[in-house]
C-alpha cells in the first residue's frame, strides 16, 4: 500500500479544549469516534444482557424467569434492535469509521465536523427512546415491544396498541437519521479529501469498505423511514396501508422493510471486510492479494444485495418465478464473497504471519465466517427454507455472520487498533486468551442452533417442547463462556491504561503500510495539517 | 394475559403403552367404535375415545415431533418431504466440504507461512489463474445446487389434483380447521393447545398436543389453504417439510401427500405475541375408513359451530 511521511507533527502543540467542550460538542473525529465506540460497547453490554436473559430462560424446558413469554419477546426484540442498531453499526461505522477514514486517506478530519457531532447525539437520543420503549405499555397489560426485530403488522398495529412501539418507532427514525447524515459525511469525505496521489484504485480497503457501506446506508435507510412511517400512521391515524380491511398488505410490509433489511446485513459485514484485510496483509507481512478483486467483490456485493430481499420470505405465498428469481439472485451473492474468502486465504499464503491477538481474531472470523456463509447458501433455497424458515437453523446461520462475523472483527479490530487508539499497549496474552475463549463459547452457544432448527424448534419461544431441551442446555452454557470473554476484554483495557506503556508509533513493523501508522500513538489531535503525498503504487 | 404467569411443569410424557396397545388391537378389529357425541364442547373430547377413534397408538409417537438430541431433520412422511430431506443431505456435505477446505488450507498457514517457519514473505499479490478459478469454481458449484433447486420449487409450488381441501385460521392463539361441505365435511372446529399435564393423551408431548386435530386420510393429495383472523402466524408439520405464512387478507395454499399413518406436531412459526409458543398444530393421518368414521362423528360434535363464525380471542385474551 501506498506510503507517505508525515509523522513529523506528533508533538503537543495542539492545546486541548475543555472536557465538556470536547466531549460534548465535540466535532474532532477521532474524539467522536471514541465516543461511538464507547457508545457501542455500552449498548453492546445491554443487549448482551438481555441475550443472557433468553438463554437463562431456555435453558431449560417451562417458564422459569420469565412471567410470560409477551415479556421474552420483548428481550428478543430489543437485543436484536439493539444490536444491530446501537452495538454493531456505531461501533463499526462511526467507531472505526470516523476514527480510521480520515487518518487512512490522509485527511485531517472528516468533512462535515460539526454532522459528525449531531450523527452522534442523534444516536444517543435514539438509543434513550428504545430503552424508553422498554418500560411503557406495548401489548395490553404489559411494557415493551415484543414483535420481532422486524417489526411486522399487524402484530405491530393491532398486537400492540400501547405507545412502546411508537417509542420503537421514533427511535429508529433518529437512528436511521444519524446513519444517513454519516453516510452523506463518509461519502463525501471518501471521494472529495483522499489525499494528494491517492486515487480510488490506490486507497486501502477498509476506505472502499465504508465507501460501499455508505452507499447503501445512503439509499436503503430512507425505506425503511417511510416503511415505519406508514406503519406509525396506521397506528395511530387511522391509514391502512397494512391493513387488508382497508385495503392494504402486511406483505408490501415485509417487503419494504427487506428491501431496506438485506442491505442492512451487508452493512453490518462490509465494514468488518475491511477491517478484516487490513489485518491479514499487517501480520502476513504481504500486500493485500487481488486488491481490486477485493475492491469490487465488495461493490458487486453492496449492488446484488439490494436484488434480494424477498429470500428472507420465501413463506408468505410468492408465485413459483418470484421464488425462482430470488434462489438464483440470493446464490450470486455467494461469488463475491468467495473471491474475498479465497482471497484472504490467497494473502497469508506464502506470508510471514505473526499471530498476534488481532489476527487470530481475524484468522478466526474468516472460518466462522465461510461457516455462516455456506449455510447461507443452503437457505437460499427456498425449497429448502422452507422447513428451515423461522427455525433456529436461521438464528445460527445469522449469527455465525454477525455475532462470530462482525462481533470478531470488532474485537480484532479493537486489539488491532488499540495501541493507535490510546498510546497504550495492551499485553498481547489478553487478546489471545479472550479469543480462545469466545470462539469456543461462540461455537458451542451456536452451532447447536443448526441441531434445533433441523429438528424443528421456531425462533422466538420462550418455552418449548421437552425434546429440545439437550441442544438448548449446551447453547445457553456456551452463552455464558462467551459473555465471560467480554470481561477479560475489560480486564485488558483497564490493565493497559493502568500499565501505561507507551505504543510506537507503528508497532506491528514492515506489514503496517496505511497511513494511520504513519502518525504518532495516539495521533496528534489534528493531523495531516499538511498533507501526506502518496507515491508508492503497487497492489 | 391468558398464559401469564401459568408455569408448566417438566414432566414428560409417559405413554401409557398398555392402554394404546389395547385400543390399537381393538381397532384392526375394524368395527369403528361409536363414541360419545352428546357433548360438543371443545373439553369435552375425552382422551380415551379419541385414541379409539383414531387407531393412534404410541407407535407413532416417535415420528412427527422432534427427538432429543437430534441433529438433523424430523423423519419425513411426504414424497416431497423426503425430497428435501435428501437435497439438504447433499446441501450439507457440499458445504462441509468447502468448510473442511478452507479450515485445511487456514491449517496449512498456520502450520507453514507462520513467522518462525517462513521469515521471508513472498511478495505475490496476484494469479490471474488462481482468481479466475475461484471465480468460475464457485459458479460451477451454484449451478450444481440450482438445478435440482428449481425442480424440487417446481414440484413444491405446483400443485397436483386435490383430493381434499381444508381451510386453516390462525387464530390468537389456536388454529381454527375448516372442511367444506362438498367433499362430506360442512364443519369447523378450533384446536387448542392441552395445557394440562393431565389431560394430555399418552402419545402428546408437551406443548405440541392439541385438543381437536386435523384429521386427514393417507395416501391423499391434501390442499390446505391458510389464512389468519387477526397476525400473522404460520401452519407448519415439519415432518411434512412446509411452512406457509398465515396472513390476514390473503389465502396461501400448500399441499401434500402423507405417506404414512400417524400424530405430526408442528409449531406456530410466525411471532404473534403472547401465545406463540402455545398453538401446536395436530395432524393426524389416519386410514380411509377410519377418516370417513372421523368425518361422520366430527360433523355432528362440531355441528353447533357451524356457520359461527370462530370467537376471536385477540381483543381480551392479553
Amino acid at each position: 500500500m501506498a506510503h507517505a511521511a508525515d509523522a513529523a507533527h506528533a508533538d503537543h502543540h495542539d492545546h486541548l479544549p475543555s472536557f465538556w467542550r470536547r466531549w460534548f460538542y465535540s466535532t474532532n473525529h477521532k474524539d467522536i469516534g471514541t465516543l461511538y465506540m464507547i457508545f457501542g460497547f455500552t449498548a453492546g453490554i445491554v443487549g448482551g444482557l438481555l441475550s443472557i436473559g433468553m438463554r437463562l430462560e431456555l435453558q431449560e424446558p417451562g417458564l422459569q424467569f420469565f412471567s410470560n413469554p409477551q415479556a421474552f419477546n420483548v428481550f428478543v426484540t430489543g437485543h436484536g434492535l439493539i444490536m444491530v442498531f446501537f452495538m454493531v453499526m456505531p461501533t463499526l461505522i462511526g467507531g472505526f469509521g470516523n476514527w480510521f477514514i480520515p487518518l487512512m486517506i490522509g485527511a485531517p478530519d472528516m468533512a462535515f465536523p460539526r454532522m459528525n457531532n449531531i450523527s452522534f447525539w442523534l444516536t444517543v437520543s435514539a438509543f434513550a427512546l428504545m430503552l424508553c420503549s422498554l418500560f411503557v405499555e406495548g401489548a395490553p397489560g404489559s411494557l415493551g415491544f415484543g414483535g420481532g426485530w422486524t417489526v411486522y403488522p399487524p402484530l405491530s398495529t393491532v398486537g400492540h396498541p400501547g405507545p412502546a412501539l411508537d417509542f420503537g418507532i421514533f427511535a429508529l427514525h433518529l437512528a436511521g437519521a444519524a446513519s444517513i447524515l454519516g453516510a452523506i459525511n463518509f461519502i463525501t469525505t471518501i471521494l472529495n479529501m483522499r489525499a494528494p496521489g491517492m486515487t480510488l484504485h490506490k486507497m486501502p480497503l477498509f476506505a472502499w469498505s465504508m465507501l460501499v457501506t455508505a452507499f447503501l446506508l445512503l439509499l436503503s435507510l430512507p425505506v425503511l423511514a417511510g416503511a415505519i412511517t406508514m406503519l406509525l400512521t396506521d397506528r395511530n391515524f387511522g391509514t391502512t396501508f397494512f391493513d387488508p380491511s382497508g385495503g392494504g398488505d402486511p406483505v408490501l410490509y415485509q417487503h419494504l422493510f427487506w428491501f431496506f433489511g438485506h442491505p442492512e446485513v451487508y452493512i453490518m459485514i462490509l465494514p468488518a471486510f475491511g477491517i478484516v484485510s487490513h489485518i491479514i496483509s499487517t501480520f502476513s507481512k504481504k500486500p493485500i492479494f487481488g486488491y481490486l478483486g477485493m475492491a469490487y467483490a465488495m461493490v458487486a456485493i453492496g449492488v446484488v444485495g439490494f436484488v434480494v430481499w424477498a429470500h428472507h420470505m420465501y413463506t408468505v405465498g410468492l408465485s413459483l418465478q418470484t421464488q425462482a428469481y430470488f434462489v438464483f439472485a440470493t446464490m450470486v451473492i455467494a461469488v463475491p464473497t468467495g473471491v474475498k474468502i479465497f482471497s484472504w486465504i490467497a494473502t497469508m499464503w506464502g506470508g510471514s504471519i505473526r499471530f498476534t491477538a488481532a489476527m487470530q481474531w481475524a484468522v478466526g472470523f474468516v472460518f466462522l465466517f465461510t461457516v455462516g456463509g455456506v449455510t447461507g447458501v443452503v437457505l437460499a433455497n427456498a425449497p429448502v427454507d422452507r422447513y428451515m424458515h423461522d427455525t433456529y437453523y436461521v438464528v445460527a446461520h445469522f449469527h455465525y455472520v454477525l455475532s462470530l462475523g462482525a462481533v470478531f472483527v470488532i474485537f480484532a479490530g479493537m486489539y488491532y487498533w488499540f495501541p493507535k487508539i490510546t498510546g497504550y499497549v495492551m499485553p498481547e496474552w489478553i487478546g489471545k486468551l479472550h479469543f480462545w475463549v469466545a470462539f469456543i463459547g461462540s461455537n458451542i452457544l451456536f452451532f447447536p442452533m443448526h441441531f434445533l432448527g433441523l429438528s424443528g424448534m421456531p425462533r422466538r419461544y420462550a418455552d418449548y417442547p421437552d425434546a429440545f431441551a439437550g441442544w438448548n442446555m449446551v447453547s445457553s452454557i456456551g452463552a455464558y463462556i462467551f459473555f465471560a470473554g467480554l470481561f477479560i476484554f475489560m480486564f485488558g483495557v483497564v490493565y493497559a491504561f493502568i500499565r501505561k506503556e507507551k505504543a510506537a508509533a507503528n508497532p506491528w513493523g514492515e506489514g503496517a503500510t496505511t497511513l494511520e501508522w504513519t502518525l504518532s500513538s495516539p495521533p496528534p489531535y489534528h493531523q495531516f495539517e499538511t498533507l501526506p503525498r502518496v507515491i508508492d503504487t503497487h497492489h | 394475559m391468558a398464559q401469564a404467569g401459568r408455569r408448566y411443569s417438566h414432566a414428560r410424557a409417559f405413554p401409557d403403552a398398555f392402554m394404546a396397545l389395547g385400543h390399537h388391537i381393538f381397532r384392526s378389529f375394524g368395527t369403528p367404535m361409536r363414541i360419545e357425541t352428546g357433548r360438543r364442547s371443545v373439553t369435552a373430547l375425552s382422551t380415551a375415545a379419541v385414541a379409539l377413534v383414531l387407531g393412534i397408538s404410541e407407535a407413532w409417537a416417535a415420528a412427527g415431533q422432534p427427538s432429543p438430541w437430534e441433529t438433523g431433520m424430523q423423519e419425513m412422511v411426504t414424497e416431497l418431504g423426503q425430497n428435501v430431506s435428501d437435497f439438504h443431505t447433499y446441501l450439507t456435505w457440499l458445504m462441509a466440504a468447502i468448510c473442511l477446505f478452507v479450515l485445511a488450507l487456514l491449517l496449512v498457514i498456520v502450520a507453514r507461512f507462520n513467522e518462525s517457519k517462513n521469515p521471508v514473505p513472498s511478495k505475490t499479490t496476484h494469479n490471474t489463474l488462481l482468481e479466475v478459478a475461484w471465480t468460475i469454481v464457485p459458479v460451477l458449484i451454484l449451478v450444481v445446487i440450482a438445478i435440482p433447486s428449481f425442480r424440487l420449487l417446481r414440484e413444491q409450488l405446483v400443485p397436483p389434483q386435490a383430493d381434499l381441501v381444508v381451510k386453516v385460521t390462525g387464530y390468537s392463539w389456536y388454529w381454527g380447521y375448516e372442511y367444506p361441505a362438498d367433499q362430506g365435511g360442512g364443519f369447523k372446529f378450533d384446536s387448542n393447545m392441552v395445557t394440562e399435564d393431565s389431560a394430555r393423551k399418552p402419545d402428546q408431548p408437551r406443548l405440541l398436543g392439541a385438543d381437536n386435530a386435523m384429521v386427514v386420510p393417507v395416501g391423499k393429495v391434501v390442499r390446505v389453504q391458510v389464512t389468519s383472523a387477526d397476525v400473522m402466524h404460520s401452519f407448519t408439520v415439519p415432518s411434512f417439510y412446509f411452512k406457509v405464512d398465515a396472513i390476514p387478507g390473503r389465502l396461501n395454499e400448500v399441499w401434500f401427500k402423507a405417506e404414512k399413518e400417524g400424530v405430526y406436531y408442528g409449531q406456530c412459526s410466525e411471532l404473534c405475541g403472547n401465545g406463540h409458543p402455545y398453538m401446536p398444530i395436530e395432524v393426524r393421518v389416519v386410514s380411509e375408513q377410519q377418516y370417513a368414521a372421523w368425518l361422520a362423528e366430527a360433523k355432528q360434535r362440531y355441528a353447533s359451530t357451524d356457520d359461527s363464525p370462530a370467537p376471536t380471542k385477540f381483543a381480551t385474551a392479553q
